[in-house]
């Protein structure tokens, strides 16, 4: 039942961001219909966009799954960019400086930036279990560090021609392989989105059958009971965000060293912030994240396609993604919705 | 023709899973009290809430002095003259009595709030029904009683001719309890009409015009509280016949399994909460702590069970120094605690029922194993108890605690603390709100505890509860155990006595040592 009322308030949400987009593009001329057909064919239409769709949802899934553990815990981290960026430098770091087989490379970039964005998540953590540091402020400040961590390191130690970018990850390095590139014509597309798929089967697990999930989802709904129980809250709280960076480190190195070629200075990346919107439309649950995240994934892949073809700018895009997220934040009004209707439907039996 | 000034009439009002009123009339007569009985769920509180105007009711009537009346939300109950005082009082506790009734309606003189003219009427409020508040203290400075009383004059203030009473006694010592009486008959001198929500029936017998009894949802019955005895009124509310006193063959105490050693334990607010204080607890006894509420029975709790870090002293359970030990372990070594507060301690609310009832045992088999939970064994564990306790959910184990009435609730928490078999029980209120079928059960499971040979440290704001149960009873006040006496030999006018400092030897009779 609960299920079905997430999957209603998602849907209600994502068909009211729709409609707000479709009244934006008619306010500024543009005809709504082609507007979405062009924005849905850009994300779909053919293997190769599908292919960057879900290359765009592989790290959109693993820092919406690093928001989710986080909210479900009770704590409201803000951390995934700086976690991504520190989990990507690692990754690039060994990338450029190491020299093994591929398989091995790989196992090794991925336990690398998994521990790296763990540091990085448990330190607020810690900092919140131990002074009781809020994590909102202090996952921010990460991020800025992790920033200009990146801002140094990159030039200083992996530039190749250019100051504001990495040298190109070596092949043996880079999460992309041929077979799946070629299987889906030439696409973005990387291991990373098995990454995903597992982080998020993990992450229904331990959430939803170990008694870690039971433990931190106790923390999450109520400090008191959960400290009456004897479960170590202060822990837990630093446990779970420990969690929650390795996750978005994961996330990390299948953006720097998978979906891209290099790692650029000075930007940020959105995907730590899109995570909030991924988390809170898919209701904190690992296959609501994987789902709200191809959703974005669409939107992010085909807004181009939609500029290119129809004029309408891809900023649309961006606004009906901040509409969506705005509904599905005032969620509980469709929940309320949602529970007339069921009242409604009741008494007409 | 009678004159009704409040009727509700066929109220019905359907909960997900749960029919809480089923055509529900009561009808409330001009100047007299009516008291609202009921067993915990039985729908005496949704009722209320629907006069109130805090629910909307499926179907049914509200009249007021004979008018069809919509109450939609409690600032149009409050102007139709409804007031109510609800079980926990809402006010500023940094804001004077005068700045707590005016707000939200505060007198303006120019830019100004005119404190002095509210004042003056405050007074004159509380001079008509003896009352007796100061309107320049601040609530923080004044004890419980004086702070319901603050919450009356605030109904009073806004002109209520319907004054609601949500259990009011239930936080008041004896003294405060008899001035309520006489409040509410200067109330009703005055023209005023009271609904008394309650489950005690010796306040009902006390006070009360009529009573009306309600169970599962329907109405049972209104009878004239002077034609009829507590007897019967329990058996209309509980549905059998209930027995008051507490069957307990004496038993002989054994071994000292709980000792505490001059305690002292700061409050949240850094005060001195607990003094100095020692106690031993036996195997085989039931030991109550009497005391107003706020004397350091909650930090000494808190400290017992290992939520509250203790500042000196020692605390021994089977002889073993537990005074640093964690929540976790001194579950483990024994103890079981029935908290004050089911809502934010005892349940996660937001988890299912099943997942409440293994909430300390959750890691140990065969709940989980190998750090998975076993779901099969967590339902078939909660079934069970759901069942041996009597705890009445709509959608069974699945359903989800919060959706639970109080005293559901509170028979699962007791339940599953039962259930450890613990050597010494705290047990804080555990019959706090609970109708009088529910606390004979539990009662008797207390005893059972003490019977087997356990032992139970029992802390209550009800003194009955106490007096009833307890083999020994030591009384608290500042923080400090004032005297230990036999509950046989002592009268609840004594340990009311000491409740308020004045120690065993201002008190003659019936005190060991």
């Amino acid at each position: 039942m609960k299920g079905l009322k997430n999957l209603f308030t998602a849907l209600a949400a994502v068909i009211l961001g729709l409609l707000a987009g479709a009244v934006l593009m008619w306010a500024i001329g543009a005809n709504p219909i082609e507007g979405f057909s062009f924005l849905f064919r850009g994300g779909l239409m053919n293997v190769e966009r599908i292919g960057n769709t879900l290359a765009t949802a592989t790290t959109l899934t693993l820092t919406g799954l690093a928001m989710a553990f986080a909210f479900r815990t009770g704590l409201f981290s803000i951390g995934a960019s700086g976690q991504m960026l520190i989990g990507g430098l690692v990754a690039t770091a060994i990338g450029l400086s190491l020299h093994l087989p591929k398989w091995e490379m790989l196992t090794l970039i991925l336990l690398a930036a998994m521990l790296a964005g763990a540091i990085w998540g448990f330190i607020p953590g810690y900092l919140k279990a131990r002074f009781n540091v809020h994590e909102v402020v202090s996952t921010i400040m990460l991020n800025w560090v992790a920033y200009w961590v990146v801002y140094y390191t990159i030039p200083a130690h992996f530039k190749a021609n250019l100051e504001t970018e990495s040298a190109r990850i070596p092949d043996y390095a880079s999460l992309k392989v041929s077979w799946l590139t070629q299987f889906f014509h030439g696409s973005f597309i990387n291991l990373g989105v098995f990454v995903a798929i597992a982080c998020a089967v993990l992450t229904a697990i331990v959430l939803n059958k170990s008694v870690l999930g039971y433990e931190l989802k106790a923390v999450g709904y109520s400090k008191t009971a959960a400290e009456f129980a004897g479960i170590n809250v202060a822990k837990n709280m630093a446990l779970s965000l420990g969690i929650s960076g390795a996750l978005a480190g994961l996330a990390g190195a299948t953006f720097y060293v998978g979906y891209a070629v290099n790692m650029q200075i000075g930007v940020m990346p959105t995907q730590g912030m899109d995570a909030i919107a991924v988390a809170l439309l898919g209701a904190n649950s690992p296959l609501g994240v994987v789902l709200a995240a191809i959703f974005f994934g669409i939107l992010h892949s085909g807004k181009g396609f939609m500029n290119a073809m129809t004029g309408i700018p891809p900023e649309i895009g961006d606004t009906i993604i901040a509409i969506i997220i705005y509904f599905a934040a005032t969620s509980v009004l469709f929940t309320r919705l949602f529970d007339g209707l069921r009242a409604r439907i009741r008494r007409r039996q | 023709m009678d004159d009704y000034i409040v009727e509700m009439l066929n109220i019905t009002k359907r909960f997900p899973g749960i029919l809480a009123n089923d055509d529900i009339s009561i009808r409330l007569r001009k100047g007299e009290i009516l008291a609202l009985l009921g067993e915990n769920g039985a729908g005496k509180s949704t009722l209320m809430s629907i006069l109130f105007g805090l629910y909307k009711a499926d179907s049914g009537t509200i009249r007021l002095r004979g008018k069809e009346a919509h109450v939609s939300n409690p600032n149009v109950a409050n102007e139709l003259g409804i007031g109510m005082v609800h079980q926990h009082f809402k006010l500023v506790h940094n804001f004077t009595v005068t700045e707590n009734i005016i707000l939200g309606l505060e007198p303006i003189k120019g830019l100004v709030v005119d404190l002095k003219s509210a004042a003056r009427r405050i007074e004159e409020l509380s001079e008509t029904y003896g009352l007796n508040v100061d309107p320049y203290a601040r609530i923080e400075d004044i004890t419980v009683g004086m702070q319901q009383r603050v919450e009356i004059l605030k109904m009073l203030y806004r002109n209520a001719e319907v004054l609601i009473f949500d259990e009011p006694t239930g936080v008041l010592t004896p003294q405060e309890i008899d001035d309520l009486m006489a409040i509410m008959r200067n109330l009703i001198a005055e023209g005023k009409s009271i609904l008394l929500i309650t489950h005690k029936l010796k306040e009902i017998k006390a006070i009360a015009d009529r009573c009306t009894v309600i169970r599962r949802g329907k109405v049972i019955g209104t009878v004239e509280v002077a034609d009829t005895d507590e007897a019967r009124m329990a058996e209309m509310m509980v549905g059998r016949a209930v027995s008051f006193t507490v069957d307990k063959a004496p038993r002989e105490p054994g071994a000292v399994v709980l000792e505490i050693d001059r305690l002292n334990v700061l409050s949240s607010r850094k005060t001195q909460a607990v003094k100095d204080l020692s106690l031993e607890l036996r195997c085989g006894e039931i030991l109550g702590i009497a005391g107003v509420d706020g004397n350091g029975q909650t930090e000494l709790v808190e400290a017992l069970t290992g939520l509250r870090k203790v500042q000196s002293g020692a605390i021994r359970l089977k002889g073993v120094d537990v005074t640093r030990a964690t929540v976790r372990s001194r579950i483990r070594s024994g103890m079981a605690h029935i908290p004050e507060d089911r809502q934010s301690r005892g349940l996660v609310l937001d988890y299912s029922m099943e997942d409440n009832l293994v909430l300390e045992v959750y890691g140990l088999p065969p709940y989980s194993r190998a750090g998975f939970l076993d779901r099969k064994a967590i339902r078939e564990h909660a079934g069970k108890l759901m069942e041996d306790f009597d705890v009445r959910a709509g959608e069974g184990s699945f359903a989800v605690a919060r959706s639970l009435s109080g005293g559901n609730q509170q028979k699962a928490i007791v339940g599953r603390e039962i259930d450890h078999d613990p050597d010494v029980l705290v047990a804080v209120q555990p019959t706090r709100g609970l109708d009088v079928g529910s606390i004979e059960y539990i009662h008797k499971r207390l005893v059972e505890q003490r019977d087997r040979g356990k032992a139970v440290l029992l802390v209550s704001l009800e003194l009955d509860e106490i007096m009833d149960l307890s083999d020994r009873i030591a009384v608290i006040s500042h923080g400090s155990i004032v005297g230990t006496v036999d509950p046989k030999s002592v009268t609840e006018a004594e340990i009311g006595l000491m409740m308020t400092g004045v120690g065993p030897s201002g008190v003659k009779k019936g005190v060991e040592k």
